[in-house]
């Protein structure tokens, strides 16, 4: 992104510099509560990386950043900032339930499929309304996607009060899912091949996010769509002049975003949860964009922040409980801190860095002259 | 201060032994890893118009922003009147007596002329005595110079001529004894930059002291007292204009004998390819650009339509080209009549063997941060030989891309570079040589050679004129009057979208275009004006 400094300062020292920075604000914030702040970091490191079970839901959560990130990150590269992906996973639940919840007499591999379809599907319709919108009457997409995940709060409390509840149920929540359609934990997989390890919600659907990944560096660098949606998103006018039509392509680009977004809804729903509950998406989808900047829109790079934020969700709740006076808001604080240097002011130590490069260059050049001499 | 420069100027038979208003000494800029300045050495003479010519990214910009204060030198010194100064901001720069007259006009549309004047340089909280001030300051001004501009009238409702002398007031309201002015006549009739130049030597007569950043030569050789060349950072020449020719001025910028004039042969017309029947196009504000145009281009020529910048002739190439839609008219290419009153796309047109080099190469033409592969397939990325059913042949492309880049000398030559990485000649020619590979019958090129250096501006011309050979048809589209003359067999003038004129290119010359372009309807009114 940055001509003045080589590609691995800006993908691998940027983010970096600006994790540090945020792990010292943090341990200051700790340190004025009167903790050691190494203590805490100790805590929290092993309480995501510590054990089996710790990375197993370390993995869990990355699985639901692996999603939003790809969403927020796909829409990115056509010049979009889907910030709906909250309530566009909300809207996949119900579809991910829908479906669990007509073929969990079946078999898992089918509620899989079902789920990924109906998720994918339900995301994408919900996302490419404000796409349709900006396209074609021009509501910017980050108002209306706004104000889409209202809407889909809304409506997903209307269904779980009054159609999806369970008759006589004080809880607004579905029916659990029937036990044949729950897909398989990574704890049963790796029990198939004779190995035990401990049991997460850590689910298959991991893999989908792996796979999904994959998927969006072909699209986004492989394919004609790839190209056009890249086009739009560095320059209108060059789309028109190639031909592209900016209209379809933001549509579609929404569209695939949300889909993203709703297979985040397969992880929890019909992998973790089985049923339908409030609240699940549980700010996963407003990460996701932290996610995307940090990872610079990138599948690997998103793979990478994806974990660490999963280790931040894991490892803060382990800490919130190893030291009591470190609550659940510290830990939240600590969350927001990374993101705010990692996302929000993710170029901060890009000038003072050009200007160390440029020292560097500029002497080992004079150094080359003097040996020239 | 005044007696002593008039003994100064008394003294200085030779202008080298005066004192000269402006120096600069070993001045030195990098930019990362580039130099862009590399010991700069000027001297410019007070009364004096100094031209600076040079290629783009030679470091004429970087050199006049570091003497006006947005960049700082690494090293060197700047003297004003043998007085070294340090020039942090503009701000020190206007009090130096420095003012700069930008290429693209920094007004606020909305304001009047009296209200832009006094922005900035506002007294006191109320603006009441200040804009009095103003008003009596611009009507010295205005008879000075003759630089006359109603104080009240909105920025938006005058010509871009006249607010070009609202920038000139603008200095000289601050105080300016030093007038720097980048590329001033690229948006100017020929009329109009007359004008601009009468001010000048009335501003010279006055004593100040003008720096003229120009491309062209031919200014440069019309206004300017002594010309300082610029190549790769550094100052390779400072001559006397009258001692000096464009020819040799043009091998100073490029480094290698230039070859001015275009050679070309006889062209030999066909069929008509292109029909233009009474094409009206109106933008979103509803204001009439093109108005019932009509015109045909043949095989085997080139036409050109001359125009000063914004009477419609963008317009009218969008349409042809398939990326506007059009009121009213038709449009007939290759005898397939094509319904402009609804959006045809560029593709379309791409199908029908029509190529487009556009205007603007940075938001049109290319994807800046594209790498050059990419760009090399931008509106043909659907092709069958670039992309099968969803997945881009990267591989066959990036080898058709790297052939390309040697047959048209793209430099650097790596396929993986990004296009804003090119300078503005190897750009276009990344542009051309797109359009011209697809073997089109007819190729539409909107300033082909806008923000291009010289050398690469001769080897584009000839790119154009072997399409004419080839017996393909061209539609070229310049507001340099010198291109289209040199190039097209057949001149049609546009004024106020509408086509005033049609000449043969070698029937006609530079001054009877430039009063056709300002709306003087015949060659007789013409007559009658001179």
């Amino acid at each position: 992104m940055n001509k003045a400094l080589p590609r691995w300062a800006d993908l691998i020292l940027i983010p970096l510099l600006n994790l540090s920075l945020a792990l010292f604000v943090s341990g200051l914030v700790v340190l004025f509560i009167g903790e050691n702040p190494f203590e805490a970091v100790k805590v929290l490191i092993e309480g995501a990386l510590g054990s089996q079970e710790a990375i197993g839901f370390t993995l869990y959560y990355a699985t639901n950043f692996i999603f939003t990130g790809l969403a927020v990150a796909i829409a990115f590269h056509a010049g979009l900032f889907n910030i709906g992906g909250e309530g566009q996973a909300m809207v996949a639940g119900i579809g991910v339930a829908v479906a669990a919840l007509g073929l969990g007499q079946t078999h898992w591999a089918v509620v899989f499929l079902a789920a990924t379809f109906m998720g994918g599907l339900f995301g994408a319709v919900w996302a490419a309304i404000p796409g349709y919108l900006q396209a074609k009457r021009g509501s910017h997409v980050v108002i209306t996607t706004i104000m889409f995940n209202f809407i889909a709060s809304s409506l997903s409390v209307y269904l779980l009060v009054h159609v999806m509840k369970v008759e006589g149920s004080m809880v607004p929540e579905s029916e659990t899912f029937a036990a044949s359609g729950h897909l398989p934990f990574v704890s049963d997989m790796f029990a198939v091949l004779g190995v035990t390890i401990s049991k997460t919600p850590l689910n298959i659907s991991f893999f989908l996010a792996l796979a999904a990944s994959l998927g969006v560096w072909v699209l986004v660098w492989r394919t004609k769509l790839g190209y056009a949606m890249r086009t739009v998103g560095f320059s209108q006018g060059a789309a028109v002049y190639a031909g592209i039509s900016p209209a379809r392509i933001t549509i579609i680009a929404m569209a695939l975003s949300g889909a993203l977004a709703g297979l985040m809804a397969v992880n929890e729903i019909a992998g973790a949860q089985h049923r339908l509950l409030l609240g699940f998406t549980a700010g996963y989808g407003f990460v996701g964009i932290a996610v995307a900047l940090m990872g610079r829109a990138h599948p690997v790079g998103i793979f990478f922040a994806a974990i660490l934020f999963g280790m931040l969700y894991q490892g803060g709740g382990e800490l919130a409980f190893e030291i009591p006076t470190i609550t659940r808001d510290m830990i939240v604080v600590i969350q927001g801190l990374v993101i705010l240097f990692t996302g929000a002011m993710e170029y901060m130590f890009v000038p003072p860095l050009i200007r160390i490069f440029g020292l560097f260059k500029s002497k080992s050049k004079s150094a080359n002259q003097q040996g020239a001499l | 201060m005044s007696l002593k420069t008039t003994n100064e100027l008394d003294q200085g038979a030779n202008a080298d032994q005066e004192v000269p208003i402006i120096e600069l000494v070993g001045i030195n800029k990098s930019f990362g890893a580039v130099q862009a300045n590399k010991d700069i050495c000027l001297r410019v003479a007070r009364g004096s118009i100094h031209g600076i010519v040079g290629e783009n990214g030679a470091g004429k910009s970087t050199m006049m922003s570091i003497l006006y204060g947005f960049y700082q030198a690494d090293s060197g010194i700047i003297k004003i009147n043998g007085q070294q100064v340090n020039i942090t901001d503009s701000r020190a720069a206007i009090a130096a007596g420095i003012g700069m007259v930008h290429q693209h006009f920094m007004l606020v549309e909305n304001f009047t002329v009296t209200e832009n004047i006094v922005l900035g340089a506002e007294e006191g909280p109320w603006l009441g005595p200040s804009l009095a001030k103003a008003r009596r300051v611009l009507a010295d001004l205005a008879k000075e110079y003759e630089l006359e501009v109603d104080p009240d009238a909105l920025i938006s409702d005058l010509s871009v001529g006249f607010q070009q002398r609202v920038e000139i007031l603008k200095a000289l309201y601050r105080g300016a004894d030093i007038l720097i002015l980048d590329e001033p006549t690229g948006v100017l009739t020929p009329s109009e930059a007359d004008h601009l130049f009468r001010i000048f030597r009335q501003l010279k007569s006055q004593g100040k002291t003008i720096i003229l950043i120009t491309h062209k030569l031919r200014e440069i050789m019309a206004i300017t007292d002594t010309v300082s060349v610029m190549r790769q950072g550094a100052m390779t020449a400072q001559v006397k204009t009258s001692e000096t020719t464009p020819a040799q001025l043009a091998e100073l910028m490029v480094g290698r004998a230039i070859l001015l004039d275009v050679e070309k042969d006889e062209a030999h017309p066909g069929d008509v390819i292109l029909k233009v029947n009474n094409l009206t196009v109106r933008d979103s504000k509803k204001v009439s650009r093109v108005k019932d145009v009509s015109l045909q281009v043949r095989k085997g020529e080139i036409v050109g339509i001359a125009g000063v910048a914004g009477n419609g002739q963008s317009e009218l190439l969008e349409v042809i080209a398939g990326i506007r839609k059009a009121q009213k008219g038709s449009v007939e290419i290759s005898g397939h009549v094509l319904d402009v009153e609804r959006s045809i796309g560029s593709q379309k047109m791409r199908d029908l063997k029509v190529s487009h080099v556009p205007e603007d190469r940075h938001k049109k033409g290319l994807v800046m941060d594209f790498q050059e592969w990419e760009n090399s397939i931008l509106g043909f990325q659907n092709n069958v030989e670039n992309a099968g059913f969803a997945i881009i042949r990267q591989r066959q492309v990036l080898d058709r891309a790297q052939a390309q880049m040697v047959r048209f000398d793209i430099r650097p030559n790596d396929t993986r570079l990004k296009a804003a990485n090119f300078s503005g000649g190897n750009q276009q020619k990344i542009v051309l040589a797109r359009e011209i590979e697809c073997e089109p019958d007819l190729l539409l090129v909107g300033q082909p050679t806008r923000g291009v250096d010289i050398g690469a501006i001769e080897f584009i011309h000839k790119q154009v004129i072997a399409m004419r050979d080839a017996g393909k048809s061209v539609l070229l589209v310049s507001v340099e009057l010198e291109e289209i003359l040199s190039l097209s067999d057949r001149i049609l003038v546009m004024f106020d979208g509408k086509i005033v004129g049609e000449r043969r290119a070698d029937e006609t010359d530079e001054k009877e275009l430039g009063l056709l372009m300002a709306g003087m309807e015949t060659k007789q009114a013409a007559e009658a004006q001179l």
